[in-house]
C-alpha cells in the first residue's frame, strides 16, 4: 500500500522545554483498532506524567518504544497501519523514519519563534512564550496560581494554526511578583499593555479559571482587539468559587498542606505528581508570591464569591463565544458554563475536572481551532 | 526558562540579595573579602574557594575580613546577633569548630533559654564540610551530629544549588542561631535556580526519588550517590526511594516514617563515622517508631570509624560511594 496509509507514533512535546520523554505502559495492544482520541501509551517527562492521545485511526501495528525507554521528542514510538498493510511495508517505514530522523535542537534557549522570554512592561517583567506563525494571533491567559505551564498541552496543537502567545500573569510562574491592586481591571490592564508592547493589534483570547475572566474584561472593555473568546472552566460567568480552595492554595506551605488542594483541580487525582507538588511549591515559595496571592485572591473572590460577574455582557459581544468546562470540576462548577447565555456556545465534558484544558487536551484543542477559524472571518 | 547555576553561586546569590534587602545582614570571617587593603581590592578572593566573590564591591565594610581567631570572630559575630545584627560567620572549615565551640554550643545556643526569652540570635554560622578534596584529616570532616546534638541550634545540609540557595535565606531571616553546613565537593554542582530570592523551610525533607522496595534516607553529597545506586538497582528491579533530610535539626522524621511505613526496609546513608551519626540516629527513630513495619534489619552506610585519609586512594576507600549504598540495599531487599 503507499506510504499514507502508515502512520507514525510519535513523542509527542508537551511545553517548550520538553526535549524527551520516557515511556511508560502501553494501553492499547498490537493488532487492535485506535480510534482517534483514544489513549495509546503513557509518556513521562520532568514535569508532567500524561498519555499519548491518537490524533489519527488505525490498527497499532508496532510497540517500539519500551517501557522506560527514553525518546527524544518526536522519536518514534510505534506505528499504525491498516491490517492489510504488509509487514514488509512497516519495516521499511521504520527503517527509513529512522534514518531520516533528527531530534530536534535543545528547545529552551532556542530559535526566536519557540522560546521562554521576558519584557518590560510598566516596570513589571513578564514571562511570555511565543509559538508558530500563523496569520490569526491567540493569547492564552491561565488563572489562580497557575502560569504557561497550565498550556503544556495546548500549545503545540494550537500554534500549528496560528501565533500563539502564553504569559505569566503578574504575581505569578516567572513574572513579576508586583500585583499592584490585584483586581481584574488591573489584571486585564496588563494583558492590553502586553499586547500592545508586542503589536498584537488583535488576538483570540483563550483564558482559564480567573483567566477566563480577565478575557472577558478585555474583549468588554476593548471589543475591536479581541476576535474570539474562548472561556475554560472559567470565572466570570457565575458567583459561586470555592473559596477553602483559594484560601488554603494561598497559605499552603508544604506538600501535606498543598497537595489536597492541587487534587481538587483534576478528577483523576492521580495526576498530582510529586513533580507537579514540588514545582507548585516552588513557585510559592519565591519572595512576594503568598502576598501577591492573597491580594489577587481578595479582589476577585471574597467570603466565597465571585467579585465579578460579566456573563450578560460577554453574551452582547458580537464575536464567536465558547464556553468549556469539566463536569466534575469543584473550583467552580460547570454549571456556570452549562448555564450561560443563549448566545455563548457551551460544552461541559465528561470525566473531567477544574483543568479540562490538560484532562482532556485534545477535544480542547480541536473545539478552539474550529473557534479560531470561526472568529478569524 | 531554566536558568543553571552553581551551588557556588547560589550560596554567593543568596548573600547578595539577603545583604540587599537587610542592612543589618553582614558576613564575616577568614578571607571572606581575601585581600582588604591589598592590590586588586576590588577583584578581592572573596573567600578560600572564592563563595563570597564580588560581595565586598557591593557592601563595602558590611564584608569584614577577620584575625585568624574563630573564638573572637564567631563569638563577634554572636555578641552582635544577640544586639540586632543578623551575622553571617563563616567557619572555613567545619573541622574548626574546636577553638569557638564554646561561644557556639554554651552562649548562642542557650541563649535564649538562659535569658528567659530576652536574648534572640539570629546568627548563620557557615562552614564547609565533607572528604573527596584531598585536604586531609583536618579539613575533611563531616560534623553535622555534633551540632544536631545540641538543642538551641539548628543544623542544615543543602544537597543542591536549588536548596542551598532557598535554605541559605531561610537560615538567614530565622531568628536562632543556624548552622549552614556547605560539602566542599558540591560547590560545582548545577541545578535549576529562580533568580528571585525565595525560602525552603527547615524539618522538610526532599523526596529525590519516588521508589517502593527501600527507603534510602541520605543527606548532603550522600544524596547524589544513592540516586546513582538507585538507577542501577533498578536495572536489577529494586526501586528505591531516595529522601534527601535537608536539614539534621529540626528533622522532617515524618517523611522518613512514611516511606518506612510504605516499603518496610530502610538503608540510611552517612558520610559521617558510624557512632553517634545522622545515620545512627535515623535508624534509632524509625526502630522507635516504625518497628512494626520493618521487614528487614536496618543498614548503615557510613565513612569508617577513622579520621579522613590524605592518601588519595585511601581516601576514596573513606568516603561512601554508590556501590557500597547498592550493596547495603541488596542485603535489605534480600
Amino acid at each position: 500500500m503507499t506510504e499514507a496509509s502508515i502512520i507514525a507514533i510519535k513523542m509527542p512535546k508537551w511545553g517548550l522545554s520538553m526535549s524527551e520523554g520516557k515511556v511508560g505502559d502501553w494501553l492499547v495492544e498490537v493488532g487492535k483498532e485506535i480510534n482517534i482520541g483514544d489513549e495509546i501509551l503513557e509518556v513521562e517527562t520532568d514535569k508532567i506524567a500524561s498519555s499519548v492521545e491518537a490524533t489519527d485511526g488505525g490498527v497499532l501495528r508496532r510497540q517500539l518504544g519500551q517501557f522506560d525507554e527514553v525518546l527524544p521528542v518526536g522519536g518514534l514510538l510505534g506505528v499504525m497501519a491498516d491490517s492489510s498493510v504488509s509487514d514488509g511495508d512497516i519495516d521499511a517505514f521504520i527503517e527509513e523514519f529512522q534514518a531520516n530522523f533528527v531530534p530536534e535542537e535543545s528547545g529552551e534557549d532556542g530559535d526566536a519563534g519557540n522560546a521562554y522570554a521576558k519584557i518590560n512592561i510598566g516596570g513589571r517583567d513578564i514571562r511570555y512564550v511565543q509559538q508558530g506563525d500563523g496569520e490569526q494571533n491567540v493569547v492564552l491567559i491561565h488563572g489562580f496560581g497557575g502560569d504557561i505551564d497550565n498550556w503544556l498541552f495546548n500549545l503545540g496543537d494550537l500554534s500549528a494554526k496560528a501565533t500563539v502567545y502564553a504569559l505569566d500573569l503578574p504575581g505569578h510562574g516567572q513574572s513579576s511578583k508586583e500585583v499592584g491592586d490585584g483586581s481584574l481591571e488591573t489584571l486585564a490592564q496588563c494583558v492590553v499593555d502586553f499586547m500592545d508592547e508586542l503589536d498584537i493589534t488583535k488576538a483570540h483570547l483563550v483564558g482559564h479559571s480567573m483567566g477566563g475572566a480577565i478575557a472577558q474584561q478585555i474583549a468588554i472593555d476593548h471589543p475591536d482587539r479581541v476576535a474570539s473568546l474562548g472561556l475554560i472552566c472559567s470565572a466570570g460567568l457565575g458567583d459561586e468559587i470555592n473559596q477553602d480552595y483559594i484560601d488554603g492554595f494561598t497559605h499552603a506551605n508544604s506538600r501535606r498542606e498543598v497537595k489536597p488542594h492541587l487534587q481538587k483541580l483534576f478528577a483523576d487525582e492521580s495526576l498530582v505528581t510529586r513533580q507537579i507538588i514540588d514545582d507548585i511549591l516552588k513557585y510559592k515559595r519565591l519572595d512576594g508570591v503568598e502576598q501577591a496571592l492573597q491580594t489577587i485572591g481578595t479582589a476577585h473572590f471574597a467570603g466565597g464569591k465571585q467579585q465579578s460577574v460579566s456573563a450578560d455582557q460577554t453574551a452582547t459581544l458580537n464575536i464567536p463565544v465558547l464556553a468549556i468546562s469539566g463536569e466534575a470540576d469543584q473550583i467552580i462548577p460547570a454549571a456556570h458554563t452549562e448555564n450561560a447565555p443563549q448566545s455563548i456556545e457551551t460544552k461541559v465534558i465528561d470525566g473531567a475536572g477544574h483543568m479540562v484544558q490538560m484532562e482532556a487536551a485534545g477535544e480542547v484543542n480541536k473545539m478552539l481551532i474550529e473557534l479560531i477559524q470561526r472568529g478569524s472571518g | 526558562m531554566a536558568r543553571m547555576l552553581s551551588f557556588k553561586d547560589a550560596i554567593n546569590e543568596a548573600l547578595d540579595q539577603e545583604m540587599a534587602r537587610d542592612e543589618s545582614v553582614i558576613v564575616m570571617g577568614e578571607d571572606v573579602v581575601g585581600g582588604t587593603g591589598s592590590p586588586g581590592e576590588d577583584d578581592a578572593w572573596g573567600g578560600v574557594l572564592g563563595v563570597t566573590k564580588g560581595l565586598y564591591a557591593k557592601y563595602g565594610e558590611r564584608m569584614m575580613d577577620t584575625p585568624l581567631s574563630e573564638s573572637a570572630y564567631v563569638g563577634a559575630a554572636i555578641g552582635a546577633a544577640t544586639c540586632g545584627m543578623r551575622p553571617v560567620a563563616e567557619l572555613m572549615f567545619v573541622d574548626f569548630f574546636g577553638v569557638c565551640m564554646d561561644q557556639i554550643y554554651n552562649q548562642a545556643a542557650k541563649f535564649r533559654y538562659m535569658f528567659g526569652g530576652k536574648a534572640e540570635t539570629p546568627v548563620v554560622i557557615r562552614c564547609m564540610v565533607g572528604a573527596g578534596f584531598r585536604a586531609a584529616a583536618h579539613h575533611s570532616q563531616m560534623l553535622t551530629s555534633v551540632f544536631t546534638h545540641i538543642p538551641g541550634l539548628k543544623v542544615v545540609l543543602p544537597s543542591n544549588a536549588y536548596d542551598a540557595k532557598g535554605l541559605l535565606i531561610q537560615a538567614i531571616r530565622d531568628n536562632d542561631p543556624v548552622i549552614f553546613c556547605e560539602h566542599k565537593m558540591l560547590y560545582g554542582t548545577e541545578a535549576d535556580v529562580p533568580d528571585e530570592a525565595y525560602t525552603i523551610p527547615f524539618a522538610e525533607a526532599a523526596i529525590a526519588r519516588e521508589g517502593s522496595d527501600v527507603t534510602v534516607v541520605s543527606l548532603g553529597a550522600m544524596v547524589g550517590k544513592s540516586l546513582e545506586a538507585a538507577d542501577a538497582l533498578a536495572k536489577d528491579g529494586i526501586s528505591c526511594e531516595v529522601i534527601d533530610l535537608r536539614t539534621t535539626s529540626p528533622m522532617d522524621e515524618d517523611t522518613v516514617y512514611e516511606s518506612v511505613e510504605k516499603t518496610g526496609r530502610l538503608v540510611v546513608v552517612d558520610e559521617s563515622h558510624p557512632r553517634c551519626s545522622i545515620a545512627s540516629d535515623v535508624s534509632s527513630l524509625v526502630a522507635q517508631n516504625c518497628f512494626s513495619s520493618l521487614k528487614a534489619k536496618i543498614e548503615m552506610v557510613n565513612a569508617p570509624h577513622v579520621p579522613p585519609p590524605f592518601a588519595a586512594n585511601l581516601e576514596d576507600m573513606f568516603i561512601p560511594d554508590a556501590g557500597k549504598i547498592s550493596e547495603a540495599v541488596q542485603a535489605v531487599a534480600a
